[in-house]
This record gives structure tokens, sequence and C-alpha cells, in this order.
């Protein structure tokens, strides 16, 4: 390849030297030079970026990134039980074949007539999401599962005119950052403790907090701690006697066999899409909904995109468009409701590919296929002596907390003997819950089969003894 | 219908002549809504089941009854084949920016994202990867991470860089708390609450740094196109807590004060961000640092070529000096010459804007494109698309009912454009003129509100489309032009040979119509007497399949 200002590059049409002529001849100038006029000279950078030497070949680019990749150890390889948020699900091919689909991996912010199959496959995304949820307003996705929480935590605001929140203290610490981060300024977050022996949200605690300032209770089911939230009915009624909103943080891969967060009276509900067909891409997987009912309280506080259905001018057919614009800050700029812009549309057409694909009759044997393997390998792992597992005595979907205190060795030191087996240990909750000693959350999904879970039962035996 | 986009198509253009319009149609498949195409007991997929010797459930081991699920969702029922044929059909009916001469979605930078990222973004060793691995597994893309920010570095000058934010918005917010916690940690705020920025900077600018907690102070532009001095000097005082501004703006026009604008706001006592979403003209050629901003964002599914994914995920890469540096969100990447690291012990840290940290499979894009062309690389995309931009501009500007505000103004990578005299002349706006393009394949997009240029459209080539293919979008929009002229019926009814027609809007702003799910949309035409939510109460549901092509 040539090198310097008559270099022809594959990207860039017009470095063809006769094309970049011509085209400077129709403007009227000598030199690209002379159309960069209004930069001031003390602004220009009168030297080459000090970056190295291009790999111009597709072929020497591959190979660097290869290589790089090559040091990483991936969960296909390993045997992980990792999860806290992300986690390996199956993910059908049907989903990589739909959004590796260069109409939707390149498409943007196109018009609902040149862009109608986008629209179609979001609001098609929201509605089946809707039924999952028993919820009629879906948005756009949003960019995760703590941004949702943090949104509807501030819609909650908005629409009580109140300014605190209370959510539990087991919620995820990087989830509780995010919302930390993001109401700053505009409500008080207070936490609710939970139950030391169910691992529940502790209700005495709740009724102490709740007051006539609480704009919302949040609650997580299944909690971050793995915990299927049995009384979540009751929460929602509490915080509905207060006077304030009830949601609820819930991960969709529950709900072929857990109530939806809309049969049990939950005002808004919010979580992650990543377990819906997506892969979790060093935690780039994550995509976040919000929903709600179809009230106007509710619909005129979204700061997403709320895509709808209407008609034509062609009778009988369906178009998608934007519902209640004049909300986005499209429109209004820092009067609108927060912000809205780029976020996770991909992840949201795939969760419905998803979700096609896997119906109701899918969805229910996969959370009944969690829900037996999590409790075969929490036996499993009770045997070991030393460790207690689950630590909590309530009802586990896919996670569950083990607790290592009795068998003298940390968390991190077991990680690191598992990691030299090749098996990924459950994530170390020992700095962030300290008061669960040395614990750590163990998560198990449908991608594992019985000899997994025995491999690392008799592992962590082998290693501990 | 007298719509057919080119009648002249076919014929081999004379040297010299205008291109012919092809004679586009985009796929119509009048594919029914998901739920329609239920057929009860299909199975699309089989998930992984336990093996038999895995113990059923106990009573007390199952969902306690009280959040047991009693109805099982009402998810559509297909066989797999169906659920592929209907998503790609979908797909048909989307307008990817890899099919079309994507210069009409301006300030988007729609450039090409090569395919060769694409299939190592897919790779297992990154898509398999848990954010909770032990570092010594993850070593690789924590390399890439790390070598992405040295990147972002140089090509910006700043002194480190947060990838964690997933989208321009978000870094905007994540640079809008490290505004606010820097100012606390000197008992300024919030003494100093006002942001400024500029009404043709991103929507954005204004609303996350409102959410942040900040007044806003929007500046008009003058005379040149672009604020004054002395309409920044007016504003800046006790009260301001920084700048956050794009530059060029969103007109394309670049603002030759910058330098004297950071400060002015620097001696205010304020910060700068520079919103550098309209970088794509720049790259090598002028830096965020010399022009005297404190903290840079760049949007990486733009500037650097990561596929916009139908609207995310994407990475809004925060850099920042090192004086902002002890506030980033946590972890950071870094390096101590031997292993890379996740770095969250950083007590000063704004906490976190995202989970994990970010979508790394957009920074391994990004990184893969940086590597590939190097810094005469970069030099030659900012340069051809000024070069593009300043093409296309010459042609559309000698189209009829176009004007160029503050015409005697260079632009760089983008222009914003005026169909006012057309409207005037014709009736014929500028959302009627976008919808008539996407009759010939093409986006074209107005501009954010509010529309101070009136009757607004913006064009941003980038550097990916070669001379003919800027004549071909000149061409579809100069047709336009002449059809508002001559028969503006047929713009106004437009579109005519897109996936679908014309849309009513009634029913979109309509809470008592709106229908945001499907679900929605059964019990509204059930409230509404079995008739269409989007018409009169009591009318009869339209029978779709009479619409349909005999088969």
């Amino acid at each position: 390849m040539s090198t310097g200002r008559d270099a022809v590059h594959p990207y860039i049409p017009s470095s063809v030297p006769a094309m970049r002529d011509a085209m400077l001849r129709t403007i009227g100038v000598r030199d690209v030079d002379e159309l960069y006029a209004d930069i001031p000279p003390a602004l220009r950078l009168e030297r080459p970026l000090r970056l190295p030497e291009p790999l111009a070949s597709e072929h020497d680019l591959r190979r660097h990134v290869d290589e790089l990749l090559a040091r990483n150890t991936s969960t296909s390889e390993a045997l992980s039980f990792l999860g806290a948020g992300c986690y390996r699900h199956f993910v059908p091919a049907v989903c990589d074949e739909v959004n590796g689909r260069s109409e939707f991996l390149t498409a943007y912010g196109g018009e609902p007539y040149e862009d109608h199959g986008r629209f179609q496959a979001l609001f098609e995304y929201g509605s089946m999401m809707g039924e999952l949820l028993e919820m009629d307003v879906v948005s756009v996705p949003t960019f995760d599962g703590a941004q949702a929480a943090a949104t509807a935590l501030r819609m909650a605001g908005r629409i009580t005119g109140r300014s605190r929140v209370l959510v539990p203290a087991s919620t995820s610490p990087q989830r509780r950052s995010v919302i930390d981060n993001y109401v700053d300024g505009a409500l008080d977050v207070a936490e609710v403790a939970y139950d030391p022996d169910t691992g529940l949200l502790d209700l005495g605690d709740l009724r102490a907090k709740l007051s006539d300032d609480t704009a919302a209770v949040f609650m997580e089911n299944p909690t971050y701690l793995g915990l299927i939230e049995a009384q979540a009915p009751e929460i929602v009624r509490l915080a509905h006697a207060g006077g304030a909103l009830a949601i609820a943080g819930v991960d969709p891969s529950s709900l072929g066999v857990v109530a939806a967060p809309g049969a049990y009276g939950a005002d808004i509900a919010c979580g992650d899409l990543q377990p819906l067909g997506i892969h979790m891409y060093f935690g780039g997987g994550q995509g976040g909904f919000i929903a709600s009912p179809d009230e106007q309280r509710f619909v005129a506080e979204y700061p997403s995109r709320l895509f709808g259905l209407t008609r034509t001018s062609v009778e009988g057919e369906y178009g998608f468009g934007d519902v209640a614009w004049e909300r986005t800050s499209f429109h209004g700029r820092e009067q609108a409701r927060e912000f809205v812009g780029t976020a996770a549309a991909l992840w949201g057409i795939t969760a419905g590919v998803y979700l096609a694909l896997m119906g109701p009759q899918g969805m229910a044997e996969l959370g009944e296929t969690c829900m037996r393997l999590a409790r075969y390998a929490a036996g499993r792992l009770s045997s070991i002596p030393g460790t207690r597992a689950p630590r909590f005595s309530g009802v586990p979907f896919k996670e569950f907390a083990v607790d290592f205190s009795g068998t003298g060795r940390t968390v991190a030191e077991i990680n690191a003997a598992l990691l030299e087996e090749g098996v990924f240990g459950g994530a170390d909750l020992s700095a962030q819950f300290p008061e669960l000693g040395q614990s750590a959350l163990y998560c198990v999904t449908e991608m594992l089969t019985r000899d997994d879970i025995d491999r690392l039962a008799d592992t962590l035996r082998r290693v501990l003894a | 219908m007298s719509a057919g986009a080119g009648a002249n198509a076919g014929v081999p253009p004379a040297p010299g002549a205008p291109p012919a319009l092809r004679r586009f149609h985009a796929a119509r498949w009048e594919e029914p809504v998901i739920f329609e195409l239920s057929v009860p007991g299909a199975r699309g997929v089989l998930p992984p089941r336990p093996d038999r010797d895995v113990p059923e459930l106990a009573d007390d081991e199952r969902v306690p009854a009280a959040v047991r699920r009693r109805r099982p969702p009402a998810l559509p029922e297909l066989p797999q084949q169906a659920v592929a044929r209907h998503y790609l059909r979908l797909s048909q009916e989307t307008l990817g920016a890899d099919l079309n001469v994507d210069v009409g979605q301006g300030t988007c930078t729609m450039k090409y994202s090569p395919k060769v990222h694409d299939q190592l973004a897919r790779s297992p060793r990154l898509a398999e990867l848990h954010p909770l691995q032990d570092e010594r597994t993850v070593q690789g893309i924590l390399e890439v991470m790390y070598g992405l920010d040295l990147q972002l570095r140089e090509i910006s000058g700043m002194d480190a860089f947060t990838l964690q934010p997933a989208s321009g918005s978000q870094a905007i917010y994540a640079a809008a708390a490290m505004l606010r916690a820097w100012h606390r940690s000197r008992g300024q705020y919030p003494v100093r609450d006002e942001i400024v920025t500029t009404i043709f900077s991103h929507p954005s600018d204004a609303a996350a740094a409102h959410v942040a907690g900040f007044r806003i102070v929007t500046l008009q532009p003058g005379p040149r196109g672009h604020p004054d001095l002395d309409a920044l000097r007016a504003v800046l005082g006790e009260r301001t807590a920084g700048l956050f501004i794009t530059n060029p703006e969103d007109t394309g026009i670049f603002n030759p004060d910058i330098a004297e604008f950071t400060r002015l706001v620097h001696e205010a006592g304020g910060l700068c961000v520079y919103d550098q979403a309209n970088a794509n003209g720049l790259l090598g050629i002028t830096r965020a640092r010399e022009a005297g901003f404190d903290a840079c964002f760049f949007n990486l599914h733009k500037t650097f070529s990561t596929p916009h994914g139908s609207g995310g995920p994407a990475c809004g890469a925060l850099g920042v000096r090192s004086i902002l540096e002890p506030f980033l969100p946590a972890p950071v990447v870094t390096f101590d010459g031997e292993r890379y690291h996740l770095d969250a012990a950083r007590p000063q840290s704004v906490g976190r804007v995202r989970t994990w940290y970010g979508v790394p499979e957009v920074h391994l894009r990004a990184y893969a494109w940086i590597a590939s062309l190097g810094a005469e690389g970069l030099r030659a995309v900012a340069e051809s698309a000024v070069l593009c931009n300043n093409y296309l501009l010459e042609r559309v500007r000698r189209i009829r009912g176009v004007e160029v505000p503050w015409p005697d103004r260079r632009r760089l990578e983008q222009v914003r454009y005026s169909f006012e005299p057309l409207r005037r002349e014709t009736g014929i706006g500028s959302e009627d003129v976008g919808r008539r393009m996407a009759d010939f394949g093409a986006h074209y997009w107005t501009s954010h509100h509010p529309w101070l240029v009136p009757e607004p459209f913006t064009l941003e080539p980038t550097e990916s489309y070669s001379q003919q293919e800027l004549d071909e979008y000149a061409a579809m929009l100069e047709r336009v032009s002449r059809e508002a002229y001559e028969d503006p019926e047929l713009v106004r009814t437009a579109p005519h040979a897109s996936v679908v027609h014309r849309h009513d809007h009634g029913p979109l702003d309509d809470p008592s119509r709106w229908a945001i799910t499907w679900r929605a949309y059964l019990r509204k035409r059930r409230e509404a007497g079995g008739g269409d939510p989007g018409g009169d109460p009591g009318e009869a549901a339209p029978d779709r399949a009479a619409e349909r092509p005999p088969r």
C-alpha cells in the first residue's frame, strides 16, 4: 500500500486521487486544507498523531485481534457458576441470525416508513415483554436494568411529588451505585433490610421506613441474592397503603414460572434483557426495560421512546410510530422527562426474537429447569463439610448464596483454587455483604448438566479437603 | 399511481449527465404482527432440559404459592422457520446504512462499519466472557480496552478515558456528574449550578445535564452562525459550573473563537466539556486539549465506525484532563507494565453510570478501526469527510427551493440546510420531502427541535461515499424539489414506494387510542366495540386479508 496523501483506502472512496481532484474542482478549492480555514492555526495539530503503524490489511488486523482474544478464557471453555446480573443462558441461533442482519445492525434513526421493520420489531418486542410482565406499556430498551431502575425511581418521584425512595439492602452494589449517581439531588435513597434467615425483604423494617414522603418501594424478584420474593404482593400492598408506588425489578427469565409483576399489582416493572437470547459480551449484552400500566400519569413520565401501532392512508395497513413524542428530550431538551438517545435497541429486537421462539411453554420449561438444577446444586454443595448451601431459607430461582465461613478459607482462595481446575466459582459476596461472612453467589442455568454440577461438587470437595 | 420512483432508470447516463434514478420500491410484505401468526401448540425452539436423574422439586422447593405464575404468558407460538421468516421480512423492511447512500441522517455519522469487525466481535472469546471472571482470564479484552483508551488519549489530548458510558447521552450525564462532584469537592456546588450550552448542540447536552441537577442556559447563534463571545460573557458568572458544547455545531460551522470560549469559562470558575458528536472532520486536525477543554467524549458508534444497532448498544467514550481523573466512573482499566487490571478503588469516583464496563463488543470494533487506519488513515477520514460534505453542498445549494443559512460560512463535515423557500413557494415542507425521499430508498432527517433553521434538513456524507454516490443522493433531492413545484400532491401524499403509506398520527398522541403493546391494542379495540382503535368507535375491525393480493 502506498503511503501519504495518495494512499487509497478501502473504506474511503474519495481517496482515489482522480476522484478527489474532481471533487475539489467542483468545490472550487485547490486543497482540502482551504476548507479548514475556520480552524485557527493555534488549534491545528501540526504533527501526525502518535499511533502505531496501521494494520492496513484486513488479514493483519484479524491476526492481531485474534491473538489478543486468544488471551481470554471464556465460559464456553471453562465451567462457570458466575451470574450476579449477567447470565449464560441458551442463545438460539435465530437470535444471532436476526441481530446480525445488516439491515438491523446498521440502521439507526430512520423514519417509520423506510424503517418500518425496525419500528415493528421493537413494537413486537414491547408487546411480548408486555405479556411476560402483564403490563400494557413497555418502553424501547434503555441502557440496562440498573438505569431502568434509576429511571423508574425518578418517574415515581415525579408522579407522587415525593422525594424519598426505599431500596432493598440486598440489591446489587453496582445497581445501587448507578441509582445513587442518577438520583443524586432529586431523591433520597434509604435501604430496607433483608431478613437474615429467609434473605427476603424485612417487612417490619419496610413498615418502619415507609412515610408520607416515600415515593416508591423498589423490590427485586428474584432478589440479587437469588431468592424468589414470596412477599411481593404484600410489599405492593404496604407501598400502596403508604401512598407510594411499588416498583418491581424482575429477571425476565423467571417469568415463565414466577408471577408477573402486573399480576401482583406492581406499578412499574424494570430489569435487564440480557437473559433473553443475548450473549454476555463481558457485560456488553445488558439492555434495560421499563413497563407500566397504560395510564397517562405513567406514560407522561417515560423518558424513553414508546412505539405504538397506528393506521395509514391505506385501509387495513399497520403503521408504527412514536407515541407522545413531545415528552422526550428530542423535542423538549431540558424541559423534557430526563433524556433519551441511543441505548440498546438491538438487544430489544433480539429479546423479541427469543420470546417468539420460546413461547409460553419454553419460558415455563426454562424456569423449571433453572430451579431444579439450582436446587440440585445447592444440595450437592451442602454435603461438603464446612459449607452452608443454600445460605438462606428463601426459595432460590437460579442463584443461591453459599457460605464457606465454616471451611476456614476465603472465597478468594477457594475461587483461585477452582480456577486452577478450570472452574469459575460463584461471585464473591464477602466485600459487599460482610455480614454474610465468606459467601459466594452461585448461578446455575439450563446450560449446565448434572455432570457439570457433580464436577463442581467433586472439585470443591477436593479443594477444601 | 404516478409514483414510480424513477421513470428514467435503466438507461445508461450520457457522460456528464446527471445520474439516472433507480426505479426503487421497498420490500412490502404486509407482515402481520407476530401474535397474528401464532399457531397454538407450535414450538420455535426447545431449551435444554435437565437430565432425568435430577430430582423433581419438592413442594416447598417450588415457586411459593403467593407468587406462582397462574396464567402462562400469552406469548405467540410459532415454528422456528416462521419466526425466522417473520424477522427476516422485517429486516428487509428496514433501510440499514449498509443498503443506501446514508447521508440523510445528519449528525449521526452513518459511515461504513467494516464487516471484519463484526466477525471479530462475535468471537466466543468475547461473546462468552462473564464480567466477573478472574482478571487473569480476560487479559485480551482488557488489553483491547486499555489500547482504545490510549488511542483516544492521543486523538483528543485528554489524560484518561472511561469507556463505561453506553451512548453519547450517558457520557453527557457522566460528565455532568463529574462536574457536580468536582465543584462539590471545592465547596462550590450547588452554588455553581448553571451549565451553558448552545441551541445547535445535541438536546441531551441540555437534558442530561439538567437531570444531574443543573440549570441550563442556552446560547443562540449570532450573525456568524455560532454564539458570539459577548453572548457568552453575558451569561457567565458566579453560578457558572461549566460549558457543554459541540464544535462544529449541528450547522457544520466551526466556531473559531472556541479557545476564547473555554478561557472565559475557566476565568469564571467553570469547566468545559466538549461534545464531539461532530468530530468526524477533525481527526488528526485539531484536538480538545488545545482548544482548552477539560473533558470530551466521542460517540464510538458515529466517528469510530461501530454499527448503530438500530439505536445501540453503543459507547460514549469520555476523556478527561488529569484534574478530573479522580472523579471518573469506576472501575477503570489500568496496566502495571505486565498485566491489566480493573481498578475499582477510586474513592472520589462519581460511581457508576452503567453496569459492568460499558459495551466491550463496541470497544473492540473501535479499537480495530483505529488500528487499521493509523494516524494517516484517520486524517484521511477527516479530510475526506469534509471534502464529501463540501462537494455535496455544491450540488445541493443549486437545488430549487433550498437555502443555506449563513451562506458565506465554511462547513466542515455536515450542513444544516433549509427548504423554507420550497415551503413558501409550493406548500411542501421538509417533512413532506422526507417522506418522498423514502420512495427513492433514501434516509432524510429534518433536525432536532426547535427548528431555528426553518424547514430544516441535515446532510452528513462522512468519508464513506464516492462522488457518484453523492451525485445520486443530490439527484434524488433535486427530483423531489422538481416534483414539489410540478406535482405537489405527489409529494404531500408520499410515501408511495416505501414499506407503508402515510401514517395517521392521531392515535399516537391520543391516550384513549394509543397502543404501545399488542395487548393494549386488543383491549382498546374491544372497548371500542370491536372497531379499530385508530378509527371511529364502533367501526368494524379491518379485514386485513382482504387487503392482500390474491395468492
